[in-house]
């Protein structure tokens, strides 16, 4: 966003809305049915032809950056569905996020204040999270998880029971070397980004990642000193810290690198808009590929895996990034595999990167949903290209005795790669 | 206005407090459908789950002497959505059920929230289709499709949204929950299902519908011919139907709609072409194969510069994709839009076309086309900019005019988005003073305290209610409507 010097209806100095661009919304609603949270709440307030309205009022100077506008730009999962719907083009996440800056920076108190306190002190500083993480560890095996849950002490404070809900276990990180080699014909060089929960959560991700890219001919950089994309952050409004962290990784990167690459599909769309939000991280971002991008583009050596498996459509992958097609076709590529559609793929699934933490029953019908499509598949196998969804669909399907197994594409991939002739 | 606490409390009874919408910012965004140019907020926003609370509101209503304007999807093109003296707007978004799937008697209930198209999705696997299709289908639901007698492209062949209902249950502005019709066709008495579909919310609240579903055809063939003139693609039009060829569907689009529609969607059509028929044919294989040659071979001989088949189910939905969503794409050329629904005789399409052009140019806006040549139907786009000072006033002045050209040419004021009130005071252009009177006794049958979606459909009335008594003459007998 340019930086703006005047006023803008309700909106104040640098990081405002684009007004030609809200300008762009005709009000015709193809947009809606693809929302989330118009399939919950059934409200026209809560969809993005409604959001996008009262955007467009206060850049007009009809409206003022009031708690009812936070509270329904709150309730956005940020999945940008309706980018994917609208035919002219409203760039709606960039609108999302410049309007949440301007409610953060001139706007009413936020009413998660300390959830968002702790959220942001922990999630985006993986050594934080880690700590977090290996407590929850010990929780869980201690017996006090069982006590908690037979006594139902966290039955009043539903925000912390998703919290709970949601970390199943802790599996053992190992790091990756600081450089994986290519193989066979050399493609090019290229940085893997570890990720934040990625790292502690899915280690196995992101060493699968490393290997078939390396198989398919790129040597991989891994730098020991890399933070957070700043995603979260972007996506709460917090437009100096979000900064702060796409300069820091820029720097962490080496500058002559083919591309970036990661396995987490909020992450890679972040920084695929590094160069819309400044100059110093344009670079990066331009670089940045997801895994399964680069992959589709490559020969991989596939051996069977007779599996029965459906696609989620990860938000940020399909909608943020535009790849829908990359990873059937990259799963399609497994002899032995077979690829059922899941009805409404596309919708999220409600985990929306702490949306799941902050707003649980919106979250909670969404999975809901989601896991009635995964049901009526018939899959064993459910493929997600995004942690957050793996985590969300993973607890949906432990709370529900659903038998089925949740996977990152390339976990498929690393398996039918090790079995090739 | 400002509503009693104890009328929101009471509706906060009825629909629940997550079912009353009462901001500022809620009331805010119910203000227009998708004809921006009215705006008028609601008092309040009910949003009902079942006809048991549907009647409560209109009950309460009746007792409070508070208008009651329906809503769909807010995808309506003639500001019938929105409520220009407040009072209770009723959202149907949340009555979106399928009530009953009948195959063997190929029927089916649904409430009015249902988004046109989630029918078809329900239905398709076992060969049906719900057949009226607007291009909001996507979005806009089965009750503002009822309440417009909504038309679509394959209006052609199937016919609008009136031949496809069997069936409604209404609440009355009476406050009666009556059934109109029913399942069986042929019934005894008064056809009050034809009068109730197209009524605009001005009888009543619709909360049940059944509709027929039709079996998908053996085959579909879709041909795209593009020409280098919108004269001669118009040719083409009168070509296919004089063959005795009936498309299911027949439409065209011109090149300033193209471009939208490229830069938004990229379906695939020709970018330098200034006007394109999109045909589609559909029936037994043989049949559609022989007529899309045929129709094919008309295009040519009228000058075609290419004409060519879907190859594939993938094509032809992404060909549909870039018709449907043309209004919605409109955003890429220009901020706003007058958006004309006029009608008229087919064999007509040339000069009218000629005379959109000549529209334009008199008064300096930019028209995009996008139409049912099939059935002369013209949604000519009048493109401009509001903060550009007198642009709103040009396109007006087009506007009135473009309407005129096509009355004098035969045709009508709206074809199949509904009066509501943009067309509202064109009617008298259409009916004489006994016709329209006696739609206001009838109306007043439903609605007798005129609570019912004031202000649409049937033009302002003296304030005494005596009815509309206009000095204009009644349309030229013979005037084709």
């Amino acid at each position: 966003m340019a930086s703006l010097p005047a006023t803008l209806g309700a909106f104040r100095g640098a990081d405002a809305p684009d007004l030609e661009a809200l300008r762009k919304c005709v009000h015709c609603g193809i947009c809606v049915p693809q929302c989330p949270t118009f399939r919950v709440l059934g409200e026209e307030m809560d969809t993005p032809r409604g959001r996008l309205y009262l955007m467009r009022a206060a850049a007009e100077g009809r409206l003022g950056l009031t708690a009812a506008l936070g509270r329904h730009l709150d309730l956005c999962l940020g999945c940008r569905a309706c980018e994917t719907a609208c035919p002219s083009g409203v760039p709606f996440g960039a609108l999302l996020e410049a309007t949440r800056v301007q409610l953060r920076r001139h706007g009413p108190p936020s009413r998660h204040r300390l959830l968002e306190a702790f959220v942001f002190a922990v999630f985006p500083e993986p050594r934080r999270l880690g700590a977090v993480l290996a407590a929850l560890s010990v929780y869980r095996r201690s017996g006090l998880r069982w006590l908690v849950r037979a006594t139902g002490l966290l039955r009043p404070f539903p925000r912390l029971a998703a919290m709970e809900a949601l970390v199943d276990g802790v599996p053992r990180a190992e790091p990756l070397p600081a450089v994986v080699p290519a193989r066979g014909r050399r493609r090019g060089r290229v940085g893997l980004l570890t990720g934040c929960v990625q790292r502690h959560l899915y280690p196995g991700v992101n060493r699968d990642a490393a290997r078939l890219l390396a198989l398919a001919g790129y040597e991989v950089v891994v730098p020991a000193a890399q933070g957070c994309c700043g995603a979260l952050e972007l996506h709460a409004g917090r437009a100096d810290a979000f900064r702060a962290r796409a300069r820091a990784l820029a720097a962490a990167f080496p500058a002559d690198l083919d591309f970036v690459v990661t396995s987490a599909a909020g992450c890679g769309a972040a920084m695929k808009a590094y160069g819309h939000w400044l100059r110093d991280a344009a670079d990066l971002g331009a670089k940045t590929r997801d895994v399964l991008e680069l992959l589709a583009e490559a020969e991989l050596p596939l051996g069977p895996l007779p599996l029965t498996v459906t696609y989620h459509d990860a938000c940020h992958l399909a909608h943020g990034q535009r790849l829908r097609q990359e990873p059937r076709a990259l799963l399609r590529r497994i002899p032995g595999l077979t690829l059922l559609e899941l009805p409404d793929s596309d919708l999220c699934c409600g985990s929306a990167g702490v949306y799941n933490l902050l707003e649980p029953a919106i979250a909670r019908d969404l999975l809901e949903r989601k896991l009635a499509c995964i049901a009526a598949t018939g899959a064993r196998v459910i493929a997600a290209a995004n942690p957050g969804c793996l985590l969300q669909i993973a607890a949906g399907c432990r709370a529900r005795g659903l038998d089925v197994e949740i996977v990152h594409p390339v976990e498929l991939l690393a398996r039918a790669a090790e079995r090739a002739p | 206005m400002a509503l009693s606490s104890s009328v929101l409390a009471t509706l906060a009874e009825i629909v629940g407090p997550d079912g009353v919408v009462s901001s500022p910012e809620g009331r805010l965004v119910y203000e227009c459908d998708m004809h921006t140019f009215y705006k008028g907020a609601p008092d309040v926003v009910a949003l009902p789950r079942s006809a048991a609370e549907v009647e409560a509101i209109v009950r309460l209503c009746r007792r409070a002497r508070l208008p009651i304007v329906p809503r769909g999807s807010g995808t309506g093109l003639i500001g019938g959505a929105m409520a220009p003296s407040g009072g209770v707007m009723v959202g149907m978004n949340r009555m979106d059920r399928i009530l009953e799937v009948d195959l063997p008697n190929r029927c089916a209930t649904v409430e009015p929230g249902l988004i046109n198209l989630w029918l078809t999705r329900a239905v398709q696997d076992r060969g049906y289709f719900f057949a009226p299709d607007p291009s909001s289908q996507m979005v806009s639901s089965i009750g503002g499709n009822v309440s417009t007698n909504a038309g679509g492209p394959h209006c052609l062949k199937y016919g609008i949204t009136v031949n496809h209902v069997l069936g409604l249950e209404v609440v009355t502005g009476a406050g009666d929950r009556v059934q109109l019709g029913g399942r069986v066709v042929d019934r005894p008495g008064y056809d009050l299902t034809g009068i109730a579909v197209g009524a605009e919310g001005t009888f009543g609240l619709v909360t049940a519908i059944t509709v027929r579903l039709l079996h998908a055809a053996e085959a579909v063939k879709t041909v795209l011919a593009s020409f280098s003139s919108i004269e001669h693609a118009s040719e083409a039009v009168s070509g296919i139907i004089a063959a005795g060829i009936i498309p299911a569907a027949l439409e065209m689009l011109d090149a300033l709609m193209i471009r939208a529609i490229e830069e938004g969607i990229g379906a695939g059509y020709p970018k330098g072409a200034a006007a394109v028929l999109l045909i589609e044919l559909d029936g037994p294989a043989a049949e559609v194969e022989a007529q899309a040659e045929r129709a094919a071979a008309i295009c040519r001989e009228r000058g075609a510069l290419d004409v060519r088949v879907a190859r594939d189910d993938a094509e032809r939905a992404l060909l549909w994709k870039g018709r449907k969503e043309a209004a919605g794409a409109v955003g890429r050329l220009a901020p706003t839009y007058l958006l004309q629904d006029a009608v008229v005789p087919r064999s007509k399409l040339p000069a009218i076309m000629r005379e959109v052009l000549a529209i334009g140019e008199r008064h300096g806006v930019q028209i995009a086309n996008v139409f049912h040549a099939g059935d002369g139907n013209l949604h000519p786009l009048i493109l401009y900019d509001d903060r550009r000072p007198g642009e709103l006033e040009r396109a007006k002045a087009a506007n009135e005019e473009l309407l005129h050209a096509c009355i004098a040419m035969g045709g009508t004021v709206t074809g199949e988005h509904g009066v509501g009130l943009d067309k509202a005071k064109n009617l008298p252009l259409q009916y004489a003073d006994a016709d329209l009177n006696f739609m206001y006794r009838l109306r007043g049958v439903f609605d007798p305290d005129r609570l019912m979606n004031p202000g649409k459909l049937l033009p302002a009335h003296p304030a005494c209610g005596e009815g509309f008594r206009p000095a204009r003459p009644r349309l030229p007998a013979g005037a084709w409507i």
